[in-house]
């Protein structure tokens, strides 16, 4: 018998009697006292993300040079930041290692934790978001869902090759209980709300 | 082999006063802030009977769940591999790298792969190891086991880190700032994850649906870890897997909450397929667990999340620290997971506890932790591994407890030797429970006596 005929075989004769049912899983909606933006930021910063509530109607490039006045490489897998740095499918994950901004719009964004999404779709290359030195995500507004059991339900979840929800930059207290932020992928996250741009017909 | 003495390991620990100090209050804190983000969800403790029942419908329809993963991971181009136990967990992972001549490995923290000693295995045949985790680096470099499942160098204060990154990846000595130190750690690991042909996750859930699995970081180190090299291999224990998605957020929102107290880990990751010109090898480790499944009172154990909240709420563990236990799961999950890998070689670890319960109250999957500690005790008379004074002590406080009258003149004897008796006698070697801790102030009267006096008649 093979490894995995014996493995499987073992767990059938062994698998516990009786069995409860699989339950359904309650979406726990409720009214929220404020608005799923308010909860989105207050969780984001909890979580060491900086918020940036609107571009105040200027282009995103300023917003870019006021947050990164150093960022040399900027690297922008959304067509709405133009960077430095041209990214495609082709590229290879260690080519974005001198990278020091990285700009990308998440699909969308979830209150109770303030996580932004994330898929090989809105990254392009997926190490962008932890290569660069920097990560500016934009956010639609309107594109905010209560918590993660509405979340889970996103069918893009059971397409995307990868998925992440990412809330605030990478982190580590593995000293002491001291919070260090960029451990090993980007040392900030920011992410602004910008509402996606009206699609022309 | 003889069994692990967890008294005389934590002995050591306890002598370091200041690392027990810190150890205690860290540990209490995660707990604290565990307790604030369970109280700021009103359904928390429907999540808890949910994420149980999820889990025990999964492992009661478990050989069926995991056909389901295999044939939707297969599906989507990732290559499935099964191993019935650690040596061929070791072999396989072996196999994949050097087929594909991988020399270096970058690899986020895996308990699995801790439980399966696969580190070794590999470097005595030439492939180099990097862990990615901070705390798990540290551990590494300094040649010790992880002390605790989610946090593993927490026994450890900056002075012992910068002392091993001097010593191993050329920090500057005498600078202990935690800051520094994990930027010495991350200049030192950027050029692994750039170069390494090969890179190696664990999950903390396999969902059978689309064959997808989730891990876990704060770091970041498993995505980098899985999203730069060509290679990906994800070691996977066979208990992890839930049916669909929708179940996994009822795990997700309990996960970090019940581990570190915050509402997520910084990365949630869900990988499904390999990226394009890449690919992804998912291996599926029994190592006990189908015969687990079997055991009438253990097997809800395999329902375990690996948060760490029962070690971290456990006053013995986190007073005697993780590497007491002298194996690679410590706390109280561990006390009831080690046992069924070596019963003899872990007969003491049961007595490790005072099984005052915070630890099945704290079990974000509501496992009967404490229960399962009493009954580990049981088979361990049962099957006489009981160490020969701990068996007389037992024998004589069953006669003492049986003997109303025996039990009487024994409680106010003890009180007063305690309240009369010099220090030397009480604090020697005779009475463990004067070891290392003060003996508290009797009370004046005992219940019995305040009873008889009080009761109505």
């Amino acid at each position: 018998m093979t490894s995995r005929d014996t493995i499987l075989a073992a767990v059938r004769a062994n698998q516990p009697t009786p069995t409860p049912g699989i339950p359904t899983i309650p979406l726990f909606e409720r009214p929220p006292p404020r608005s799923l933006l308010d909860d989105f930021r207050d969780a984001l910063v909890s979580m060491g993300g900086k918020f940036v509530p609107s571009l105040d109607g200027k282009p995103l490039d300023s917003l870019l040079k006021s947050l990164f006045p150093d960022g040399q490489v900027v690297c922008s897998a959304t067509p709405e930041a133009r960077g430095t740095r041209v990214i495609d499918r082709s590229t290879e994950p260690a080519a974005l290692a001198d990278v020091d901004v990285g700009v990308v719009r998440a699909a969308f964004g979830v209150a109770e934790t303030g996580s932004v999404w994330l898929s090989e779709e809105e990254l392009t290359t997926n190490a962008l978001a932890y290569l660069a030195q920097h990560l500016l995500v934009l956010l639609d507004p309107e594109q905010i869902v209560g918590n993660l059991h509405q979340a889970y339900h996103d069918p893009r979840f059971k397409t995307a090759r990868y998925a992440v929800l990412v809330t605030g930059p990478s982190a580590t207290a593995d000293i002491e209980g001291v919070l260090v932020h960029g451990a090993q992928g980007v040392r900030s996250l920011t992410v602004a709300m910008v509402p996606l741009p009206a699609v022309s017909c | 082999m003889r069994p692990i003495n967890h008294a005389e390991a934590s002995s050591h620990f306890i002598e370091a006063k200041e690392h027990l100090e810190f150890h205690d209050r860290r540990l209490w804190d995660l707990r604290l802030k565990r307790d604030r983000q369970a109280h700021g969800i009103p359904e928390w403790e429907e999540l808890r009977n949910l994420a149980s029942t999820i889990k025990e419908h999964t492992l009661s329809h478990l050989a069926d769940y995991l056909e389901q993963f295999e044939t939707q991971a297969k599906t989507n181009g990732a290559h499935v591999h099964w191993a019935r136990d650690a040596s061929e967990h070791n072999e396989i992972v072996y196999g994949i790298l050097s087929g594909r001549s991988a020399k270096t490995l970058v690899k986020s923290k895996s308990m699995l792969t801790e439980e399966c000693d696969m580190r070794p295995y590999l470097e005595t045949r030439g492939i180099k190891i990097i862990e990615t985790d901070l705390g798990e680096r540290i551990q590494q470099l300094d040649a010790e086991p992880p002390s605790h499942i989610v946090v593993p160098a927490v026994h450890k204060l900056r002075d012992d880190v910068s002392e091993v990154f001097t010593r191993t990846i050329e920090a500057q000595p005498g600078n202990n700032d935690p800051h520094y130190l994990a930027e010495v750690m991350r200049r030192n690991t950027r050029p692994y994850f750039l170069n390494a042909e090969a890179g190696m996750t664990g999950a903390n859930f396999a969902i059978a649906e689309t064959g997808s699995f989730v891990v876990c970081t704060n770091e970041g180190n498993a995505d980098l870890s899985a999203n730069v090299p060509k290679l990906h291999i994800a070691c996977i224990g066979i208990e992890k897997i839930i049916p669909k998605f929708e179940h996994l957020a009822v795990f997700i929102r309990m996960l970090s909450r019940s581990a570190l107290g915050s509402p997520i880990t910084q990365y949630t990751s869900h990988f499904r397929a390999p990226r394009p010109g890449t690919e992804l090898h998912i291996v599926l480790v029994d190592n006990g667990r189908s015969q687990r499944l079997g055991m009438k009172d253990f097997w809800y154990s395999l329902k375990c999340i690996r948060c760490g909240a029962c070690m971290n709420t456990c006053p013995v563990y986190r007073r005697s620290g993780g590497l007491s236990y002298g194996a690679t799961y410590s706390g109280p999950i561990g006390i009831i997971i080690d046992p069924a890998f070596d019963i003899r070689k872990y007969s003491n670890l049961p007595y490790a506890s005072t099984l005052n319960g915070s630890c099945t109250n704290v079990c974000p999957v509501k496992i009967n932790i404490h229960e399962q500690i009493y009954k580990w005790r049981q088979i361990m008379v049962e099957r006489n591994q009981l160490p020969l004074v701990k068996k007389e002590a037992i024998r004589i406080i069953g006669k003492v407890m049986s003997e109303p009258q025996l039990y009487r003149a024994a409680i106010s004897a003890t009180g007063l030797a305690i309240e009369h008796l010099p220090r030397f006698a009480i604090y020697n070697w005779l009475n463990p429970w004067g070891k290392q801790r003060e003996v508290p102030d009797v009370p004046k009267q005992s219940f019995r006596s305040w009873y008889l006096e009080n009761r109505t008649r």
